[in-house]
């Protein structure tokens, strides 16, 4: 839900990385973070596992400048994306602006890739929401690996409703601000709308 | 679809400032927050120091979520608060509806005097966030709305 203060003149939005298990949701916050102006960012926060798999979710906020004397920050989080993590997945949805779906592109995730799809419209239902009319980006992840599957048939199976589609090697960055830049406009101009 | 968005004006937050200063004082708090369910700081009093309130605000809210998660497996319907016992700082965490009270005190102060003052200054927070939301709505539907005024140049510039 944004959150809108006139006091410190701010608007707040939430965006979750959603996917399958070591699909780089966490891979693209690092990137993000690495990337960003130290003054545009917070601490990224990672509740991690002594393997570095998400336990609970990585959060980072940033801001991104400043709309008609409005800074907009965006709080952004991942989900842990092995399977018995579902219920910790239902909690970051709360109060979600905006989502954005990283795949797996290897031709072995594909299952996994659907798998947490269905995932994610469940769990959003569970909360209130249609994944239909919340501002949704789909990201085509590790597009460098040998055993890809190509994009037009990964898209045609997990595209659900013509959202954004970005090819991305989250890694070395490649397609991490496109995917962001897509869902946050699309959270401003549904504020907009709303 | 959307939720309504939670608007928060210069006179609610003002009011909640003055509630979170006095409780402050009275249970010699070190810093007393109040944060959204969904992780958003709202306002804080008190001695931050190099606490990073963004975060802090975002654990707290993650670690109600958690725990009022394992509530309702256990068969209750939730924790309405959460206290955590440091060595030397202690944090006590109180469900306000929507919200969370979060109180940070030290050996000045003892969780008893913490829990009895949060729940006075719960009930005015509480009275103030009910006409936030209704204000929320209002504004919603008043045609004064400024982000209806917001031009695709204004998103595209953020991303220059």
């Amino acid at each position: 839900m944004t959150f809108i203060n006139y006091a410190s003149r701010e608007i707040n939005c939430k965006i979750v990385y959603y996917g399958p298990g070591l699909c780089g949701k966490t891979t693209n916050l690092q990137y993000i973070y690495d990337s960003t102006a130290p003054q545009a960012k917070g601490k990224l926060i990672s509740l991690a596992t002594e393997t570095d798999r998400t336990l609970f979710f990585d959060f980072m906020p940033l801001e991104l400048g400043t709309v008609r004397g409005f800074k907009t920050r965006f709080h952004l989080y991942t989900v842990p994306g092995q399977v018995y993590y579902d219920a910790s997945r239902k909690l970051i949805l709360k109060g979600v602006d905006g989502v954005v779906f990283v795949a797996d592109s290897q031709e072995e995730r594909m299952d996994a890739n659907l798998e947490s799809l269905a995932n994610l419209e469940e769990n959003l239902e569970s909360q209130g929401y249609n994944l239909k009319d919340l501002p949704y980006v789909l990201q085509l992840n590790k597009r460098d690996l040998p055993n890809i599957i190509p994009s037009q048939e990964l898209t045609s199976e997990l595209q659900r409703k013509g959202e954004p589609v970005y090819e991305a090697v989250a890694a070395s960055g490649s397609g991490v601000f496109d995917t962001l830049k897509a869902v946050a406009k699309q959270v401003l101009t549904e504020l907009r709308k709303s | 679809m959307m939720e309504t968005a939670i608007i928060i004006q210069e006179h609610h937050f003002r009011r909640i400032k003055t509630v979170l200063e006095r409780l402050c004082v009275e249970c010699a708090a070190r810093v007393v927050f109040l944060v959204d369910r969904d992780g958003q700081p709202i306002a804080f009093h008190g001695e931050v120091g190099n606490i990073d309130t963004t975060s802090f605000a975002s654990l707290a809210a993650g670690n109600v979520a958690a725990t009022n998660s394992m509530a309702k497996l256990i068969g209750e319907d939730g924790f309405p608060s959460v206290v955590h016992e440091g060595e030397r700082e202690s944090i006590f965490i109180s469900v306000i509806g929507r919200s969370l009270l979060v109180v940070v005190f030290d050996e000045r102060s003892t969780v008893g005097l913490v829990k009895l003052r949060s729940k006075k200054a719960s009930h005015e927070i509480s009275a103030i966030l009910d006409e936030v939301g209704r204000d929320s709505l209002a504004m919603k539907s008043s045609e004064k709305m400024f982000f209806e005024d917001i031009t695709d140049d204004d998103i595209e510039s953020l991303f220059r």
